[in-house]
């Protein structure tokens, strides 16, 4: 492992056990016993935690290969339509009211995923270069969201509408080990495919002529990034909504300790994302709010909007 | 080393069946007017363009791409270098075909870096660099890589004359070395100097191949570039002079 995949393996391993102790009810183990202490940190806050690892952990991944494979820094995974599409379909699973059944709210949501990566692997099936493959995806994405604005303004009650304005703000609150065990597969899966794009991303530092003379498959390329970015974030939506800023963040913030290239901030990225989620969630739990607690995807816009603009002003600085 | 041969290649409105076979241990110019082709047909010679190319017994699309990224080390104009990299690690991507090992690859890069006299610029970030120490670094890129053959479209441009010279002399002797080199060239002075062999391409034509004096006459230049020139000085130094 490189040095920042160490330091943040390091300070996942100390956050982790103190983010179980922190909520609501704290629990301090040199403390007093706290009333149903075990119950709170099993059922509650570990598969909690678990999750921010896993949606946390593919985000950061996925945004450092989509920044690698568009070779800019603004890019989010969410400019491949994957994340509005598994949006949509968890947004029809409350429309269709399938949502009440176990299960169905994710399934739908994966399968949307899974269809905007198909429409994807269908177009670089084709042999289209990266500006068409984004393009694409970016459609996807505008369309996804106009079907579920559509969903929303036609949707059947108002109880449909507030679950689905609720879902789609995005959160982990009240998630079980059901939810860990439906997104730690894709997650690991979309993981394992990223970490196969390392050399062609790197390559492609050079550009698409370069990268190609280096012996990069382009095709090959766009099957993994689609496959790996849409597991990854159609298994986050599925359990957890849409959580953005992640993705876009989180290379940001790992790439002055790597020698920048792609490959490099991959793990690092992942951990790091993991990482914040984890921070984030506990912060959400702590911070009192009358009926509930802060949103996650709410939080994490929040403090990603001001770090998205401060990166414009400074990109526009080193052009200048 | 094996040689690198052209049939017949036609990419649509850009080559209009060019043949040509390229030697190993020869510098061979491709020179012509603006849109002449000169970068499209580099890159076919680099596998990048579906066209009959073979290096040897091999067709090159027919090739593994890590295969032939291993054989043909090719540079583009764009120059693109998408993340502030180091001068080091910019050389290293060279080694991406390559599964030769850590030492291997060090030899290779600090091979490489010395050539084009970047050693002491290894550790600098590409975006602090003057352009032409970008263009070597670049170049640096290609060699790291070992390949038989060096493609380069334009090296020499962004170049000051003394870095022309250390690179034209760096050039030379990979070809002395025994492996190929094709460059795209502007400057019609440098082709005839450096070069052992002159490719000229007119609107998607070769139009005449062969030793620089015997093919960079007066005549064709005036036929290809519509320009009125003579050659001045010395073979090895001489200079186009304009009317």
């Amino acid at each position: 492992m490189t040095r920042p995949a160490t330091l943040l393996a390091g300070l996942l391993l100390l956050a982790l056990p103190l983010s179980l102790l922190a909520g609501q009810v704290w629990i301090d183990p040199f403390g007093p016993p706290v009333r149903n202490a075990v119950p709170i940190l099993m059922e509650l806050r570990a598969p909690r935690a678990v999750l921010a690892l896993l949606v946390g952990g593919g985000l950061g991944a996925a945004g450092a290969a989509m920044q690698g494979y568009l070779r800019n820094p603004l890019a989010d995974p969410g400019l491949f339509g994957v994340a509005p599409m598994a949006a949509l379909g968890a947004v029809l699973s409350f429309y269709t009211g399938y949502a009440v059944q176990p299960f169905a709210l994710p399934v739908f949501a994966l399968a949307g995923g899974a269809l905007a990566m198909g429409l994807l692997a269908l177009i670089a099936g084709r042999g289209a270069g990266i500006a068409l493959f984004t393009l694409a995806g970016m459609m996807i994405a505008s369309l996804a969201g106009a079907l579920t604005s559509l969903a929303i303004s036609l949707s059947p009650n108002p109880f449909a509408l507030s679950e689905i304005v609720t879902w789609l703000m995005g959160a982990l609150a009240d998630r079980g080990w059901r939810d860990v065990a439906l997104a730690a597969p894709p997650t690991l899966l979309g993981l394992a495919l990223l970490a196969r794009t390392g050399r062609s991303l790197d390559a492609l530092t050079l550009g698409e002529a370069a990268a190609r003379s280096l012996g990069v498959d382009p095709v090959r390329l766009q099957w993994l990034l689609a496959a790996g970015v849409g597991c990854l974030v159609g298994a986050g939506v599925a359990v957890a909504g849409i959580i953005g800023f992640v993705g876009l963040i989180v290379p940001h913030m790992v790439r002055p300790f790597t020698d920048g290239r792609p490959s490099a901030l991959l793990l690092p990225s992942a951990l790091a994302g993991a990482l914040l989620l984890l921070l984030a969630d506990c912060l959400c739990r702590l911070v009192p709010l009358p009926g509930g607690e802060l949103r996650l995807g709410i939080a994490l816009s929040l403090a990603g909007a001001p770090f998205f603009l401060h990166l414009l002003l400074r990109l526009r600085r080193e052009v200048a | 080393m094996s040689t690198l041969l052209a049939r017949n290649l036609i990419v649509d409105g850009r080559l209009e069946g060019v043949s040509l076979a390229l030697a190993p241990g020869t510098v061979t110019a491709i020179v012509g007017p603006n849109g002449a082709g000169k970068s499209t047909l580099l890159a076919a010679l680099a596998g990048l363009v579906p066209g009959a190319v073979s290096l040897g017994s091999d067709a090159l699309r027919a090739l593994p791409p890590r295969r032939r990224a291993q054989r043909i080390g090719y540079l583009p104009q764009s120059g693109e270098v998408a993340w502030n990299l180091s001068v080091r690690t910019l050389a290293a991507l060279g080694r991406l075909p390559h599964d030769a090992g850590a030492a291997d690859d060090a030899r290779a890069i600090d091979a490489a870096l010395r050539q084009l006299d970047l050693a002491a610029l290894a550790e600098r970030p590409v975006a602090q660099l003057s352009g032409g120490e970008r263009a070597r670094a670049l170049l640096a890129r290609v060699l790291a890589g070992e390949p038989d053959w060096v493609l380069a479209d334009e090296p020499l441009a962004a170049l000051d004359l003394s870095h022309q010279q250390v690179l034209l002399a760096q050039l030379r002797a990979l070809a002395g070395a025994g492996r190929g080199v094709v460059l795209v060239l502007h400057d019609l002075a440098l082709a005839m100097n450096h070069a052992d062999r002159v490719a000229v391409l007119d609107r998607g034509r070769l139009v005449a191949e062969g030793a620089p004096a015997a093919v960079l006459t007066p005549a064709l230049i005036a036929q290809v570039w519509g320009v009125a020139a003579r050659w001045l000085g010395e073979p090895g130094a001489r200079a186009l002079a304009l009317g």
